[in-house]
């Protein structure tokens, strides 16, 4: 199976809302070793302004991945999941993630390029929030997170 | 008292931390963030895609080292910006049983550019495990007062 290089340009629409509840910040947050208060404690992140607890700077990560999700299994990429490894990753944070937003992401697929018998495929998502009430209000842009896969070749 | 980006300096150090790692938080980390590729929990599935054993999330690694950052900056909302390459595999041994850490990641920073108009520093953090730098271009920018 190869790579499909017509992936290049493709993008898939914001599929499901993910509602980013306190407790899954907590969880995250301690499963990578993360102490600060404003993950925590509620009266520790409005005493820092914000309106609810902070997301640790790489949680969008969570909402990345299922938007690879829908290109990983896309049947038509010809992308072997047992093979791909994570070459790069970056966040660019618009406005910080906080309990009680409603996130989507809007996937696109930016490059694709042969390395050896695999493919080096780069993703950008760009995670907007939702009014918490559908149909109610213009979305808001939160974060772009660009990732960069390596689906390694045969013998590779 | 938090970081003031007048009194900062290129080059300036903030300091390191030891993270240790084991077979668990793996395991929560797969949990936590959705991310069940086997290679992170099971020996032989990662043997027969070619790794040593279990190695750690990217994902992981890159999230544990940016606390320094968020520590040191004082709200972690202040990281506007933060990315790296992945460089090395982090093998983490299973130790399951004793109280010995299955991999040790040292984190370090550094200063590494100031922008007074935007109002930014960017920290560059030294990732090693196992001898071997784990993050390449592992660079976070702190929106500061």
């Amino acid at each position: 199976m190869t790579i499909n290089p017509d992936l290049q340009g493709r993008s898939y629409p914001a599929a499901e809302v993910y509602d980013v509840g306190r407790e899954k910040i907590r969880e995250f947050a301690r499963a990578v070793k993360a102490t600060h208060p404003a993950h925590f404690d509620v009266d520790a992140a409005k005493a820092l302004g914000h309106g609810d607890l902070v997301a640790p700077p790489t949680f969008a990560i969570i909402v990345a991945q299922r938007a690879d999700a829908q290109l990983i299994e896309d049947p038509d990429s010809g992308i072997d999941f047992s093979r791909v490894v994570h070459a790069d990753q970056r966040f660019v944070h618009h406005r910080p993630i906080v309990a009680g937003d409603r996130l989507v992401a809007e996937l696109h697929v930016d490059g694709v390029r042969a390395m050896g018998g695999g493919a080096m495929i780069t993703t950008r998502s760009e995670i907007f929030a939702v009014a918490v009430a559908p149909g109610t209000g213009a979305r808001e842009a939160v974060a772009t997170t660009t990732s960069s896969i390596l689906v390694r070749g045969e013998g590779q | 008292m938090n970081p003031t980006l007048s009194e900062l300096t290129v080059g300036q150090d903030l300091g390191s931390r030891s993270i240790e790692v084991t077979r668990t938080d793996l395991v929560k980390y797969a949990g936590a963030s959705g991310d069940f590729n086997p290679i992170h929990w099971n020996d032989a599935f990662a043997n027969g895609v070619g790794l040593p054993g279990v190695i750690a999330h990217g994902m992981f690694t890159m999230g544990a080292a940016v606390q320094l950052v968020t520590d040191w900056a004082g709200d972690p909302a202040a990281v506007v910006d933060f990315q790296t390459r992945f460089s090395k595999p982090v093998p983490v041994a299973d130790t399951t049983g004793t109280p010995d850490a299955g991999a040790v990641i040292e984190v370090s920073g550094t200063v590494g550019a100031l922008d007074a108009d935007a109002g930014t520093a960017r920290v560059d953090l030294t990732v090693v495990a196992g001898g071997q730098k784990v993050l390449m271009k592992a660079q976070a920018v702190v929106r500061l007062g």
